[in-house]
């Protein structure tokens, strides 16, 4: 499915690159299958041979000859691997803070098949060279596939536009500034109307510069007791109603990131009312926490963009996802250094990681609880790559292999054993969640395996 | 007490041991000899990250006045201008065994971020738009000297609250020791949920007269990014102070500095309601008293040197 006009299609290449590994030979068996997506939910045994999923059958029914592994999964769960739209892998510029193999093993770990990296680099990815290079680089250290949006305007100094014909040639999966607005009205309207031609949507992080000010939480009464500036959550409303008039008005598709508020998911729910091509993000810390957490002014966990906003907000996410509002969850993984968070709140870097814990942290806030079903969790994490043109993994028989397989009784300390990601600034540092992803089949490749499960199987 | 961040940590029973040793200073005040060796041999760094002139005065001073060795470290002029890190200046500092680290940061949570990373005893003397303890500590004692317990004392906060932190650390304190709080001031300069720290929040000096105490706040032009208020001359019209809007038993009292003209006329500045030379000289009795509760309360309550170590004593 597509959303522009065949001919209108430079001729792409692949959109997510990866480096090259061996195809995986493996059995798993006894596994509780489930891909909401195909409303696959039983027991069986599945078997991967040259990458691809050759058999799914019933428990015990599928004999280990010729592969090379065979994972017991009685009591486990296997899903459609996560793909997630929206992480920082902080290459090129700030490898300080995460390279391209250190962020896709994070991935690999929670469990992604498919990540696509943010273009506020360092310097950003605004032309042909930056891009060709990135995904060269991509193709030897990239555990899971990565794709790569370039900035929508050039050095997402929010004016000009990027060669985004030639960008999209070159293998741009779309098109951000991520990390600022695009405050001009008139950039992402010529931005929409060029789109026609050359395709790439458009993910835009909504935040009207005027009223976010120089805040640095939400705007409410934490941040009066704090003496914090607040960031009022009209600064991501108004945006998102703006873009979405502009969107409506231009045809061109848009992906609204990072929801944070109650009011924006309101706005994304007209929007998509009145028929514009919109698709929304909201991340499992907006629907985990709230601005009290921002109360210890433990920066390296809480202080991010948009910020933590209020319980009504919190709850207004996840009535969005429920109804489908809301199309994905992404993680806005954003490593920092120590250094950079390690300072007053307010002068710390924006961002939290997430992709290591994205699973387990909405499996043990959300689904434990009974706030949101599995499938939901399952169906969200895994949709991300849609408004991009790139489908949900599925668990069925000629597919290539893309899954995870996660113990929904384990329970761990996030970060006692360090983390994949190069950066530690984790929303749940130290808080222990339930539901661990064991092992991680990205693009037919053995991309996870965590050490003890690893070692309990051998 | 370990450190003094907040007031928000503090009960009743901790503000009133600082003001009842702060009556103790008062007296030390009056000798010829000012001085008393309670911290004779400990160490006072005081760390200032933003100008001032009575806060960090009045610290260096009352730490002397005990008879503490002062290191004063601003932010213009060290190596804090070349970059360096809070974490690495703290770190650096500590490594003169300070009894005491008294920090004034623009960042709110500065003092709390060093009391995780210091042996030291923090005192919070401002961070960020957060809280000003000994300010109102302070105010407090002034208070008590002039007017006695404030109980049902109803006393008026005016100004710009939302970028105050002598707002939120007075809301608490005042209303801990029984007084009844109003914040007054546009609806620009009030922060949402201001309510929540103990107060009621109005938008004119109607009912100004109701107040006991008058508490102005300095506008504060450094901290205002936006047009918080059309002019200055319309505030004045909406909110200074002056001898017409009160009351022959009406006490005003100012943080300082003063803007005269704006905030306040100056001729109430020099009236005899005005407490704010009083809070100044408050201001050293009662950081005195902090210092004193924090790093020698606990061991002994008489103020006698401590014996000289004997020479070639090892220790």
């Amino acid at each position: 499915m597509t959303a522009w006009p065949e001919e209108a299609r430079p001729s792409e290449p692949e959109p997510l690159v990866q480096r090259a590994g061996d195809a995986a030979d493996l059995l798993i068996q006894d596994a509780h299958l489930i891909d909401p997506g195909i409303g696959l939910d039983r027991r069986g045994d599945v078997i991967v041979r040259g990458g691809l999923i050759e058999e799914i059958a019933e428990p015990g029914s599928l004999e280990p000859e010729g592969v090379t592994e065979v994972i017991e999964a009685a009591g486990l769960h296997l899903f459609p691997a996560f793909f997630d739209p929206h992480v920082h892998l902080r290459t090129p510029g700030q490898e300080y803070k995460e390279d391209l193999e250190t962020g896709t093993r994070a991935a690999a770990a929670g469990g992604y098949g498919g990540v696509l990296a943010m273009a506020n680099t360092a310097p950003p990815v605004s032309d042909r060279g930056e891009l060709e290079a990135l995904r060269h680089r991509a193709g030897l250290d990239a555990v899971v596939p990565v794709g790569f949006l370039a900035t929508l305007t050039r050095g997402m100094e929010g004016r000009d536009l990027v060669d985004m014909s030639e960008l999209r040639e070159v293998g741009a999966v779309g098109f951000t500034d991520d990390g600022l607005p695009i405050a001009d009205a008139g950039v992402l309207a010529r931005a929409l109307q060029y789109q026609r031609m050359c395709g790439g949507t458009i993910a835009l992080h909504e935040e009207d510069p005027a009223l976010s000010g120089a805040g640095v939480m939400n705007e409410g009464t934490v941040s009066t007791r704090l003496g914090l500036r607040g960031i009022p959550s009209t600064s991501e409303t108004v945006m998102i109603m703006r873009d979405a008039a502009i969107a409506g008005y231009e045809g061109g598709r848009i992906q609204i990131q990072h929801l944070s508020a109650a009011g924006s998911v309101e706005a994304v729910r007209r929007a998509k009312a009145d028929g514009v091509d919109l698709h929304a993000e909201v991340t499992p810390h907006h629907l985990c926490l709230t601005d009290e957490a921002v109360i210890d002014l433990d920066a390296s966990r809480h202080k991010m963009n948009p910020p933590l906003r209020t319980e009504a907000d919190r709850l207004a996410l996840i009535g969005g996802l429920l109804d489908g509002t809301i199309d994905c969850i992404a993680t806005d993984h954003a490593p920092h250094a120590l250094h950079e968070k390690e300072v007053p709140f307010e002068q710390a870097a924006m961002g939290v990681t997430g992709l290591e814990t994205a699973f387990a942290s909405l499996f043990t806030h959300l689904v434990v609880p009974g706030t949101v079903p599995l499938e939901v969790v399952v169906e969200k994490l895994g949709s991300g790559g849609r408004a991009f043109g790139i489908e949900p993994f599925r668990l069925a028989i000629g597919e290539t292999a893309n899954f995870c397989l996660v113990d929904l009784e384990a329970s761990w300390v996030v970060g006692e054993d360090g983390f994949e990601s190069r950066s530690s600034n984790s929303w749940c540092s130290g808080d222990e969640l339930t539901g661990r992803v064991l092992t991680t089949v990205a693009n037919g490749q053995v991309a996870w395996r965590l050490r003890s499960f690893t070692l309990e199987v051998a | 007490m370990r450190d003094l961040i907040s007031i928000a940590d503090l009960s009743r029973e901790d503000v009133e041991a600082v003001l009842d040793r702060a009556d103790s200073f008062a007296e030390v005040s009056q000798r010829e000899i000012k001085k008393v060796p309670a911290l004779r041999g400990k160490t006072v760094v005081t760390l200032f990250y933003e100008a001032s002139t009575r806060t960090s005065s009045s610290f260096e001073l009352a730490a002397k006045r005990l008879s503490a060795d002062v290191v004063s470290v601003k932010s213009g002029g060290s190596a804090i201008e070349k970059g360096e890190s809070l974490k690495d200046t703290v770190e650096t500092l500590s490594a003169y065994g300070p009894a005491a680290i008294v920090i004034r940061h623009p960042a709110a949570g500065a003092a709390r971020m060093l009391g995780n990373w210091v042996d030291a005893a923090v005192i919070n003397a401002g961070d960020g738009m957060s809280q000003h303890p000994s300010q109102a500590l302070l105010d407090l004692y002034t208070l008590r000297s002039r007017i006695g317990p404030l109980n049902g004392v109803k006393i008026w906060i005016v100004g710009d609250i939302l970028h105050s932190r002598v707002a939120r650390s007075n809301i608490q304190a005042f209303g801990l020791m029984g007084a009844e709080v109003t914040v007054a001031g546009p609806p620009t300069l009030i922060p949402p949920g201001i309510e929540e720290l103990g107060c009621r929040v109005v938008y004119s000096l109607d009912q100004l007269d109701e107040a006991d105490v008058v508490y102005l706040l300095r506008m504060q032009n450094e901290r205002m990014e936006g047009n918080f208020i059309p002019s200055t001359r319309e505030y004045a019209r909406l909110f200074q102070v002056g001898d017409q809007r009160l009351g022959p038993r009406q006490l005003v009292m100012h943080p300082g500095p003063v803007n005269r003209g704006v905030e306040i006329a100056s001729s109430v500045i020099d009236s005899d309601r005005s407490l704010i030379a009083e809070q100044v000289a408050a201001g050293l009795v009662v950081r005195m008293a902090i210092f004193y509760e924090l790093l020698a309360g606990g061991e002994s309550d008489r103020m006698a040197p401590e014996p000289l170590p004997t020479i070639g004593d090892p220790a």
